[in-house]
């Protein structure tokens, strides 16, 4: 892009001879920000930091705005004037979505808790025994199991959330753990990503088990397991952020306030007669808070798992 | 996919080429498959199959307000759905939604994943400013969008910033002429799912041999665009492929957001929203809600298959 830096490392000219264009750099081979060629130059760096930047404070600005609305006081909030931060930091205001009592906030976040966790360690635990028998243990017609499980990923849950409630409420699940919790377990493409990541699991490790005596469960515990940690942690990352998330099968699910997860409430104070715009947000601030420390310390398997597996959500 | 160039130099080569190395008890091994995978197909059997079955039954039957219904209806309840104007009109929003946000998520997400990729110092710190509103829910961000980005009244962000520029206030959501909602709806999904789509970018960025780049330099190619047109975008092609599919599926399955952004209106309602008031609402009528699922479980089909014809995305396993 500039012409008029060139970076050292680029004025090597090139083993067919000199260089076409002698003042332009060639893209800095060998620093890590390499592809796509920085253009070099202290302006076109400027320029690229500038810019990241400005995209940085817009995708910061959302925070912002919960956590100024968190702390304030209405009339700072609908006033006027646009106050940047409030004059006097309302701590307050933290215990107050608990004690409202048209919606019973610390009954959802339990309630989210609850499903988040058991969602998780049930994704994981049923996903990943298919995920390892598809991939790993000999039989006839695991081809035809495969595409039975990968037919269903033809098919997004969501779409079919109406047939999925006709049959969990004449389950009489409605408003209940189980009904919150057991339909997703079964996820066609979680099992998918542990059959892929199976496949790639080294054998002999597996072999070493088997001769020590260990069966096809003993070594799956024993050894499989143990050594698999860091794909498991990236799965029940994202799968825990998936389940807590999720709204659309708890709204239909939680009809009665005592079964609704943190989302539902969250959404029921939109719709509400008065409307409290601190206890609100706080109220939005409490529901972000734990997914905010997961990402802040679980991110290495969060990016990784992404990275690795796709996607899942 | 999932075989990281880590993974396969850790994986051992096939030991003397025999394909199967099956030596441990054979008999015992369909009663170990089905012992591993007997509770997940068990439930995938009674929570996937089953609904879509039983649903498939229903929608050829009057059932409002009862999922055991016996009077037999044939094809009225299509019949019903494919000529509601409503479900036909959560069509076309969904048509309008697709158009607007899978072009400018992907177009995001890739700038941010160059330019983070470019960046030599506080990488880390910018990754994760743009990744971490993957963390926040549909309903939190419409809340903050609704309540406070975009409140219709003077105290709205959007409203105070253009206030200062003499602008006067705009309803964003509570009227559809113009159309502002768009511009909340679009903006919501684009803030939450940008920092996801970068990341698997960057994974697609850091994989391209960085020869390309040499010898495109060797040749006399520019750094910046022609780099970027004829080598970066060409390797990411796969990635593309994969990103828009994933961005079609989810614009198609959207509901959170326009079911609470547009909780009162009647505009703006996808194929989703439209159906949960269908099947759920006031008249609980399952029959149509299922054939309108059905429906729109086929048309999904139909672009995943299509497009996995036109871009060379069969199975997840090609996505990488």
């Amino acid at each position: 892009m500039r012409t008029s830096t060139p970076a050292p490392k680029a004025a090597e000219p090139g083993p067919q001879g000199p260089p076409r264009r002698p003042g332009r750099s060639a893209g800095r081979p060998g620093r890590p920000g390499g592809p796509g060629g920085p253009g070099g130059g202290v302006l076109g760096s400027a320029g690229l930091y500038a810019a990241t930047c400005l995209a940085a404070f817009l995708f910061l600005v959302p925070f912002y705005l919960i956590v100024r609305n968190a702390l304030s006081t209405d009339p700072e909030i609908t006033g006027e004037e646009w106050t940047f931060f409030p004059s006097k930091i309302q701590w307050g205001n933290i215990t107050e979505p608990f004690d409202d009592p048209t919606v019973d906030f610390a009954r959802s976040l339990w309630n989210s808790a609850v499903v988040g966790v058991l969602h998780t360690v049930g994704t994981l635990l049923v996903c990943s025994l298919a995920g390892y028998g598809l991939a790993r243990i000999p039989y006839r017609h695991a081809d035809k199991v495969f595409y039975a499980v990968l037919g269903t990923l033809m098919v997004p849950t969501a779409v079919t959330f109406v047939p999925s409630f006709v049959l969990v409420s004449s389950l009489g699940w409605v408003d209940s753990y189980r009904g919150l919790i057991v339909p997703g377990l079964f996820s066609g493409f979680t099992c998918f990503l542990f059959r892929q990541y199976f496949l790639g699991f080294p054998r002999e490790l597996e072999e070493a088990a088997r001769v020590d005596g260990l069966g096809y469960w003993g070594a799956y515990w024993r050894v499989v397991v143990p050594n698999s940690l860091n794909f498991f942690a990236a799965i029940a990352t994202i799968t825990f952020i998936s389940g807590w998330n999720s709204f659309l099968w708890p709204l239909v699910i939680g009809q009665d306030p005592s079964a609704w997860t943190v989302q539902v409430a969250l959404s029921s104070y939109m719709t509400n007669q008065t409307v409290n715009f601190h206890l609100i947000f706080m109220a939005t601030a409490i529901s972000i808070l734990p997914l905010v420390c997961v990402f802040l310390f679980l991110q290495r398997w969060l990016v990784q798992g992404i990275a690795q597996t796709g996607i899942k959500g | 996919m999932s075989t990281t160039p880590a993974r396969d130099a850790a994986r051992p080569a096939p030991a003397e080429g025999s394909p199967r190395p099956r030596r441990p008890l054979r008999t015992g091994s369909t009663f170990a498959f089905w012992l591993f995978t007997g509770p997940f197909l068990l439930g995938l059997l009674i929570f996937v199959y089953v609904p879509i079955l039983w649903s498939a039954w229903l929608s050829f039957f009057e059932a409002r307000f009862t999922v055991t219904p016996s009077e037999f209806t044939g094809f009225e309840n299509y019949r019903v759905m494919l000529t509601d104007e409503q479900f036909m009109g959560s069509l076309g929003t969904f048509t309008v939604f697709a158009a607007l946000i899978v072009p400018t998520t992907w177009a995001l997400s890739l700038a941010l994943a160059l330019a983070v990729n470019r960046l030599r110092f506080m990488r880390a710190f910018f990754r994760s400013v743009f990744f971490l509103p993957t963390a926040v829910s549909y309903v939190a961000a419409s809340l903050v969008w609704k309540m406070s980005l975009f409140n219709g009244v003077r105290f709205g962000l959007a409203n105070t910033v253009l206030g200062v520029f003499g602008v006067d206030d705009t309803a964003w959501l509570a009227d559809p002429n113009p159309p502002w909602y768009w511009l909340v709806i679009v903006t919501v999904r684009l803030w939450l799912q940008a920092g996801f789509y970068m990341i698997l970018f960057l994974a697609a960025l850091q994989n391209i041999p960085r020869e390309l780049y040499e010898a495109a330099a060797i040749d006399g190619a520019r750094p910046g665009w022609q780099t970027f047109r004829y080598i970066t975008l060409p390797q990411l092609r796969a990635t593309s492929a994969a990103v828009v599919l994933l961005l079609l599926v989810a614009a198609y399955q959207a509901f959170d957001e326009f079911f609470n952004l547009l909780s009162k209106t009647t505009w703006g309602r996808p194929p989703l929203v439209e159906l949960y008031y269908k099947a759920l609402g006031d008249n609980q009528d399952y029959g149509a809600g299922s054939a309108g699922a059905l429906i729109l479980t086929l048309l999904i089909c139909l672009v995943t298959l299509l497009q996995g014809r036109f871009m060379g995305f069969g199975r997840g396993e090609d996505a990488r």
